[in-house]
């Protein structure tokens, strides 16, 4: 994985030092909060309703054990002794001190981590295929170019104030695990009579209005890949709503202009672009990519797994991904216990995962934006070993992708937007499954749960999805259903009346009723909807 | 003329020439006479339609209404790519943690509504050691110097 150099070490300490002086002078009133807040906000630090909240980056959702452990450290020392792993392949920690966060930044900057830009009007922390560098399917690992990226857009003098936050997600297979077209700007690199580059999509987003990036240029050459890039953001910042926060986002701008205007300001800008040295050289994407090679697999790795243990066969099957190296696997560590709040760990599991990455998966760990944790490179003959350790500490639910894999946002337990909670009605749904048994017949069934509608639980992408909304002073919950983030994507659509936090958990139920009664052969219950429709599903609802 | 005597006391410049010394008018303005040699962009201008004039333009204020409203960044940097040579100053709402941007986009003067405190300033424009992206400054990137 990438390892920082001087360079790296030195911009990273000067943040650091230059948002301590940031702090003082809001400590002594020299700031005002108005002023400190986009600056406090491009440091990860969101004032919630009990307390600071600090995000930190997780670049492409990769991580070492040295730094799950500093993570860990962080919680106990920081915090309350937990951390939330989010949908933007980050964590959050939700008792900061402002006072203290100089110093917790500080302590991340040992381990070569940050929490730049991980919020405000700025380019956010790139994310990428949790399996990059492991899937069996990808063309190429995508995080060199989502590297390059983030060494592009941190500290960005033109684009640090930009209409609206600003997302990019990068991907390199046909299979898509980063939801690359709800993005601003989704990148997938693909190859043209052997050449790499990338294919731009832009304008994707969920949020209150949610929509699917267009391809505006399928193939950009590696050599140009940061100045379209450039050449985006800059037709974005000029261009972009100012006047309505809720019609910020650069999905609003390329719809309004139209795809094609849209695309024709960016080629303009790029032409324009071209002679102005904004490319780095090609060497440097090649310094960044031997960062990323494959790490030492044992040619030969045996592929027998003994499936004595039932349970532990369920979690192979369920937890494990086909890897690109013959005998090895990628292990989905689940943060999605039956009752549990999901993507939260406890510190001390933070360090089981961290020992184990060290120990069976060359010293590695991945953040899923479905908030579990991978271990990409895992012997087939390790799996025994390690399930039994996950299990021991909690983590062994084999349940990836099924409808107790739910994605939530933190709601109204913790965030100062929210209409409703969340986390309450993804307890109660996964307890309600696991008890009935009906996980293993539903199959791949993604649920995700907002609650509000700038949909940070994604539940516009959801095969089913919540919507908490607030209705005259009572929390009342839309269900929506049909939405995927996948290569299939494709947007949830609203049942029709809300429900109670009750009715909604009798509502999924519900549903997933009605497509265990209706399904044919082997479709899963995205299949089954799109191609019965909403119809039966209403008439179980509400008929 | 007090208006005046206190807004040379903000004006900070970067630049040895001296400052013109008559007001900048709007960019329509300035786009319908030949005579003037200062103009004011603001957020919603289109700092392209000045290109084709940048000869007899001597300085170029940006206006800041509010500092979270970046679009003055992209007009700075677009007239530097276009050879703009003449003064670039960022007026209005100028905060001393955003100066250092600004200077990366070509701004070599401030004309704060509010003062800039002498020493964070200093540090401000200190305070980065290396820069990640190549912009309309004189700043050798980090990739630039890895491959060196």
């Amino acid at each position: 994985m990438y390892l920082y150099d001087q360079y790296d070490q030195a911009m990273v300490d000067a943040r650091v030092e230059e948002f301590r002086d940031q702090a003082r002078r809001r400590l002594e009133g020299r700031l005002t909060e108005d002023q400190f807040k986009p600056l406090r906000l491009m440091n990860g630090l969101y004032l919630q309703l009990h307390a600071y909240m600090l995000r930190v980056a997780i670049p492409y959702g990769t991580l070492n054990s040295r730094q799950m452990h500093a993570l860990a450290d962080i919680a106990d020392k920081y915090d309350r002794g937990y951390g939330h792993f989010t949908t933007r392949q980050n964590i959050q920690y939700n008792w900061i001190k402002l006072e203290q966060a100089a110093d917790l930044l500080a302590d991340l900057a040992k381990v070569e981590m940050h929490a730049i830009q991980t919020s405000g009007n700025c380019i956010r922390n790139i994310s990428s295929d949790h399996f990059a560098g492991a899937a069996a399917d990808e063309l190429v690992d995508p995080r060199p170019y989502a590297e390059l990226l983030r060494q592009w857009s941190s500290f960005h003098p033109e684009f640090s104030y930009l209409p609206r936050k600003f997302k990019i997600a990068v991907i390199a297979s046909d299979t898509d695990r980063a939801a690359m077209r709800l993005h601003d700007i989704g990148i997938q690199i693909v190859e043209q009579g052997g050449e790499l580059g990338a294919a731009f999509y832009v304008g994707g987003g969920m949020g209150r209005t949610p929509m699917i990036a267009p391809c505006i240029k399928d193939f950009v050459p590696l050599d140009r890949l940061v100045t379209y890039a450039e050449a985006v953001l800059r037709v974005y910042n000029r261009y972009g709503r100012r006047d309505n926060k809720y019609k910020a986002r650069i999905k609003i701008l390329v719809h309004e202009m139209g795809k094609d205007a849209f695309t024709e300001a960016v080629d303009e800008e790029f032409a324009r672009m071209l002679d102005e040295g904004i490319e780095p050289p090609f060497a440097e994407l090649e310094r960044i990519r031997t960062f990323f090679t494959d790490p030492a697999f044992e040619a030969g790795a045996s592929e027998e797994i003994d499936r004595t243990d039932p349970d532990f066969a369920l979690w192979v099957d369920r937890n494990t991904v086909a890897h690109k190296a013959a005998g090895y696997v990628s292990a989905v560590i689940s943060l999605k216990p039956v009752g549990g709040i999901p993507g939260d760990a406890t510190s001390e599991q933070m360090r089981v995962m961290a020992d184990l990455a060290r120990e069976y998966s060359f010293d590695e760990l991945r953040v899923m934006h479905t908030q579990n944790v991978v271990l990409p490179h895992v012997r087939k003959a390790d799996l025994h070993a390690l399930w039994t350790a996950l299990d021991g500490a909690g983590m062994g639910s084999p349940n990836l992708d099924t409808i107790e894999d739910i994605i939530a946002c933190p709601g109204l337990d913790y965030c100062s937007l929210a209409n409703a909670r969340s986390i309450p009605v993804a307890q109660k749904i996964s307890e309600r499954f696991a008890a009935s048994g009906k996980t293993e017949a539903l199959g791949q069934l993604k649920l995700k749960i907002s609650g509000c509608i700038n949909a940070c639980g994604h539940h516009h992408a959801g095969h089913i999805g919540i919507l908490g909304v607030d209705r005259k002073g009572v929390e009342n919950y839309q269900l929506l259903l049909g939405g995927s983030e996948a290569e299939d994507v494709s947007l949830a659509k609203i049942t029709g009346p809300g429900f109670d936090e009750a009715g909604i958990v009798d509502a999924v139920e519900t549903a997933a009723d009605v497509y265990l009664r209706e399904r044919q052969d082997d479709e899963r219950f995205l299949d089954t909807y799109r191609r019965i429709g909403m119809t039966p599903f209403k008439e179980a609802l509400y008929g | 003329m007090d208006d005046l005597a206190t807004e040379n006391d903000r004006l900070i410049r970067y630049r040895e020439d001296d400052p013109v010394d008559h007001a900048a008018v709007t960019v329509d303005s300035f786009l319908d006479q030949t005579a003037a040699s200062a103009v004011r962009v603001e957020p919603g201008d289109d700092a392209r339609e000045l290109i084709p004039h940048l000869e007899r333009l001597a300085l170029v204020e940006v206006n800041f209404p509010a500092f979270g409203d970046g679009r003055g960044y992209s007009s700075a940097r677009l007239l530097r790519e276009a050879g703009y040579e003449g003064e670039l100053r960022a007026v209005g709402d100028v905060l001393v943690d955003q100066v250092a941007y600004m200077r990366r986009c070509g701004f070599d003067a401030f004309d704060p509504d509010a003062p800039l405190n002498e020493q964070d300033l200093e540090a401000a424009l200190t305070r980065w050691p290396e820069v990640y992206q190549s912009a309309a400054d004189a700043r050798t990137p980090i990739w630039s110097k890895r491959h060196a």
